[in-house]
């Protein structure tokens, strides 16, 4: 295996040039380094004028997420061994607005992460009397692989549908949606069906299915949005056929 | 302060890629993706094709008599072959994402994924197999 690798940064430095350039610099390709190591390599070493975001180097924060060699990636689970002998073309996150260099803009994201309510909803809370809301393993079962989400992003950056129509509300946000409509603790099911089952919402997804290849937390967002389309479609079914109420 | 923080003249010049029109060419399973969309216009014309002789029949013989002459004319022949096999692979790539759609949960487990496409694999060998009964032997 060769000593060292050759790593092609994407650099956009909006004071000083209107597109994006690439720069290279020359890492140490060791047998335990991810592509995050050769960029903290390169900004420790080389040149720290270069900006990139990273936080916890163990796949949890879900900061480090750029597009490696084509492929949206954790920079942090990503090794450089694998790209020998290189190089290795490291760039923001597509779909996303690039505000610096390896930095994207994260605002759209999160504006529409909060639009689903990502969180347990009560109409009614039990008095702290009758204790916690309990739940049995089979009930977790239902939520658990949605609720691995890291908002990481990766699946936004693969998806040509949130590429082509930026009002789509994406694979994570619906995902997460999932994660507490599944919850049998959550009664928030309805207010968030207004927003999953518009247009932008659910039926905006042409299950490309690139979401789930990219995730690294096998949370399978096209699942959820394929998962929550057959229920949307069987409620407005019942509530064409069956009497108000009895659905 | 009379002038404004350097940064904010740089704020708004973040940088826009533009998705091309032919993203879909630059990868296989995305050349497939589009395919499996455009298989649905053939699967349309199939229940159209279905309609019509369904309303030839509805008229009396002769009307079914003239649609099927009219169905084994080359033009209608090559379009009702080209419509077999989109909607062959419309069927097989629709099968083969089935379960990440179905959650099927037997006994509080859920139910391989090969199986739930297995399964629908041998709904469509059962109704074919039906179909061929009714046509041929029925």
């Amino acid at each position: 295996m060769a000593d060292h690798i050759t790593l092609q940064l994407a650099r956009y430095r909006p004071e000083a040039e209107a597109e994006p350039t690439f720069q290279e610099y020359e890492v140490p390709c060791r047998k335990d380094w991810v592509v995050l190591d050769g960029l903290n390599y390169v900004k420790d070493q080389l040149d720290g004028t270069i900006s990139y975001r990273w936080s916890c180097r163990m796949g949890i924060c879900g900061s480090c997420g750029m597009t490696v060699n084509g492929e949206p990636k954790l920079t942090c689970a990503t090794f450089l061994a694998d790209y020998a002998p290189g190089p290795v073309r490291v760039e923001p996150l597509r779909n996303f607005p690039v505000i610096r260099d390896l930095v994207v803009e994260l605002g759209d994201f999160m504006r529409k992460l909060t639009m689903v309510k990502p969180w347990i909803v009560r109409q009614v809370e039990q008095p702290l009397s009758e204790g916690e809301y309990r739940q049995t393993p089979a009930e977790m079962d239902q939520y658990h692989q949605f609720s691995m989400c890291i908002n990481c992003m990766l699946c936004y950056a693969a998806c040509p549908v949130y590429g082509l129509d930026p009002h789509f509300i994406g694979p994570a946000a619906i995902a997460l949606a999932q994660r507490y409509n599944l919850d049998s603790r959550d009664q928030g099911e309805a207010e968030r069906l207004g927003v999953l089952a518009q247009h932008e919402g659910i039926w905006g997804c042409t299950f490309v299915g690139d979401c789930t290849k990219v995730c690294p937390k096998n949370v399978d967002p096209a699942g959820a949005i394929q998962r929550y389309k057959l229920k949307a479609a069987t409620e407005w079914l019942k509530s064409f056929f069956l009497p108000r109420g009895a659905g | 302060m009379s002038q404004p923080p350097p940064y904010r003249s740089f704020h708004p010049r973040w940088h826009r890629p533009r998705m091309s029109t032919w993203w879909w060419l630059k990868r296989g399973s995305h050349v497939a993706f589009i395919l499996r969309e455009l298989s649905s216009i053939f699967v349309a014309w199939f229940v159209v094709f279905l309609l019509l002789l369904v309303a030839a029949v509805s008229r009396g013989e002769a009307a079914y008599w003239e649609f099927l002459i009219w169905a084994g004319r080359p033009g209608v022949l090559t379009v009702n072959i080209v419509s077999l096999l989109f909607t062959v692979f419309h069927t097989i790539t629709f099968f083969n994402v089935t379960p990440q759609a179905l959650a099927v949960r037997l006994g509080g487990k859920r139910v391989p994924g090969p199986l739930v496409t297995a399964s629908h694999y041998a709904a469509w060998v059962v109704l074919s197999a039906l179909v061929a009964w009714l046509v041929l032997g029925g």
